[in-house]
């Protein structure tokens, strides 16, 4: 049985992706996470200069999901530049997450992280918690999405992958105008809302910046509807993102259209080996299932 | 859920739990133990989230066991400021206990420093007879000494007990006694020595770091130490965990991420 999958040229040993902002803090997190069986990478999101982020608490578990506002605290380019080396030369291929305020920036970092060994660069125009960047500064329109698209794909001759929020009423549009502007993947979907918790006893939301995007189980129906409807408008490969706990859950989003899945919050309720763990019961029940590749269930839903 | 049975779905604990003030007791110049209106079942070594809503949120090890459970906090910064204006009744938000605590074993021998001592204190009260070495800069910053009445106490400046580094001491008792295992927490410079004593004499260490943290869940990354997560699988770490840890006892980062000497992450994290 094949597990590997092939997308925008990029070789994966088997369909799983850590998604950004999950653990993709150092070079050594992420080969620990290759070594767990994640059959990609992502970094956590790099920005032009150093950012402090929201302040704690950050991120926290409700009964659905865990909501965070992290805020893109990075180390910036300069530094994640010197952390980031040798990408090729980990056991999977590793994404690089940038994030700008206006175009130029994104380029400048595309630029940064070029020569890294980097397979790909991922540009999220979608966190809903980080004022500047985002659904909060307005790069999820599809205007916006094509114009900072098209600056980084100029910029770089790595693939594109545009990270799309799922707040968006026609998110076929976004992720058209991405792929018009030349990207590689989508990868579908950022974390939704945001959301709010409030602790009554203290009468305040828990979350210090307020709000936060959800993940997690609560945003996987969210998240299936979404890389549905990006299959139906794009011929891209679709990494689908949001909510994947299990084996069944990955299936269920590549038969939504997804090439290959995103996982995140998983980490937290499954361990730092969902990856593997993920891998095999997608194994188990496409043997079960009369299933000999990936391949032959991408869409499945949609016949 | 057939083959997903094991998988632990959340149920919302991972939320802060407001919790009351009971006691609040000066420990030295520097240090007040915050007792809980609440029995927390913990392992010696783990750790709480503190949230002050409206300021934020740090982790804080457990150092009392019991009906109030007690964390230890030394002044150092906006965060533990605030705490320390606060009093009897007040309350505060509380998520943990978090972290994998330490593994106790037989004929242990016991290092802490400042305010490492305060995860050691369960530890120690779980532990068989052990030797403990509690050091501190001078008298007055000394922690848990009348707690623990039979400890070696040491101060850099003499003021009480050896005058000297606890490490000093450590190496004095290892001509004369075998241990099975050192535990130790206090500033990184001194786990780190502890550590090299260890490896030296071909003793198992088990050192409690600490890096700047953010979810205290395993997700976000942040307190990463050479792929090492501290709120995960730390943050007690093992001689084999510590041998490959490049950066232990060299580097740490801040609160963006940015990567400095230990001398300048303990100068500037609180900031």
């Amino acid at each position: 049985m094949a597990l590997g999958i092939e997308i925008s040229g990029i070789r994966l040993g088997n369909p799983t992706v850590l998604a950004s902002g999950i653990l993709g803090t150092s070079r050594k997190m992420l080969e620990r996470v290759i070594e767990n069986g994640a059959g990609a990478v992502t970094t956590k999101s790099i920005s032009l200069e150093r950012r402090d982020g929201h302040n704690n608490p950050t991120v926290i578990e409700f009964d659905a999901g865990l909501m965070n506002a992290v805020g893109y605290s990075n180390p910036g380019a300069i530094d994640a530049a010197s952390e980031f080396s040798d990408m090729q030369k980990l056991d999977a291929p590793a994404f690089v997450s940038i994030i700008g305020k206006e175009p130029g920036d994104f380029a400048k970092v595309a630029k940064m992280m070029e020569n890294k060994g980097f397979s790909a660069i991922e540009i999220p125009l979608s966190c809903p918690h980080t004022p500047g960047f985002g659904t909060l500064a307005g790069q999820d329109t599809p205007e916006k999405t094509y114009e900072i698209t098209k600056a980084v794909v100029k910029s770089t001759n790595l693939p594109v992958f545009v990270k799309i929020s799922p707040n968006i009423k026609n998110i076929g549009d976004v992720a058209q105008a991405a792929e018009r502007a030349g990207a590689s993947a989508i990868t579908a979907v950022n974390t939704m809302g945001p959301g709010m918790i409030i602790n009554i006893d203290a009468r305040k939301p828990v979350l210090d910046f307020k709000v936060g995007g959800v993940s997690g189980p609560a945003l996987k129906p969210v998240a299936v509807r979404c890389v549905y409807d990006v299959y139906e408008s794009v011929k891209i490969p679709i990494i689908g993102t949001g909510g994947i706990m299990s084996g069944k859950d990955a299936i269920e989003m590549i038969m939504a259209g997804a090439a290959c899945v995103g996982i995140g919050s998983a980490v937290y309720y499954r361990g730092i080996d969902v990856f593997g763990k993920i891998t095999a019961e997608i194994e188990k029940w496409m043997d079960k299932n009369g299933y000999n590749n990936i391949r032959e269930m991408i869409g499945a839903a949609h016949e | 859920m057939n083959e997903l049975e094991h998988v632990h779905m959340g149920n919302g604990h991972g939320l802060p739990e407001i919790v009351k003030i009971e006691k609040i007791v000066d420990e030295n110049r520097n240090a007040k133990t915050f007792f809980l209106d609440k029995r927390i079942g913990f392992k010696p070594g783990q750790f709480l989230m503190v949230w002050i809503p409206g300021l934020g949120e740090k982790p804080f090890s457990i150092s009392y066991a019991g009906a109030m459970t007690g964390i230890t906090v030394y002044l150092k910064g906006k965060f533990t400021r605030r705490l320390f204006e606060m009093n009897t009744g007040d309350r505060i938000g509380i998520r943990g206990p978090y972290g994998n605590g330490f593994t106790l074993k037989g004929n242990a021998c016991v290092v802490g420093g400042g305010a490492g001592i305060a995860p050691l204190a369960p530890l120690i009260e779980n532990l068989d007879d052990p030797y403990v070495i509690l050091g501190a800069k001078n008298a007055d910053e000394l922690l848990f000494d009348k707690r623990f009445p039979d400890a070696m106490i040491t101060t850099d400046d003499g003021s009480k007990g050896f005058s000297g580094f606890t490490t000093e001491l450590l190496k004095n008792i290892l001509k004369e006694r075998a241990f099975d295992v050192v535990y130790t927490c206090g500033p990184e410079i001194m786990m780190k020595k502890v550590f090299e004593i260890c490896e030296n004499a071909g003793i198992k260490c088990q050192a409690s770091l600490e890096r700047y943290m953010k979810c205290g869940i395993g997700v976000c990354g942040h307190c990463e130490i050479d792929g090492f997560r501290v709120c995960k699988d730390g943050p007690v770490f093992s001689s084999e965990q510590l041998r490959i840890m490049e950066s232990f006892g060299k580097t740490a980062k801040l609160k963006n991420g940015e990567k400095v000497s230990i001398e300048d992450y303990t100068r500037h994290r609180y900031e």
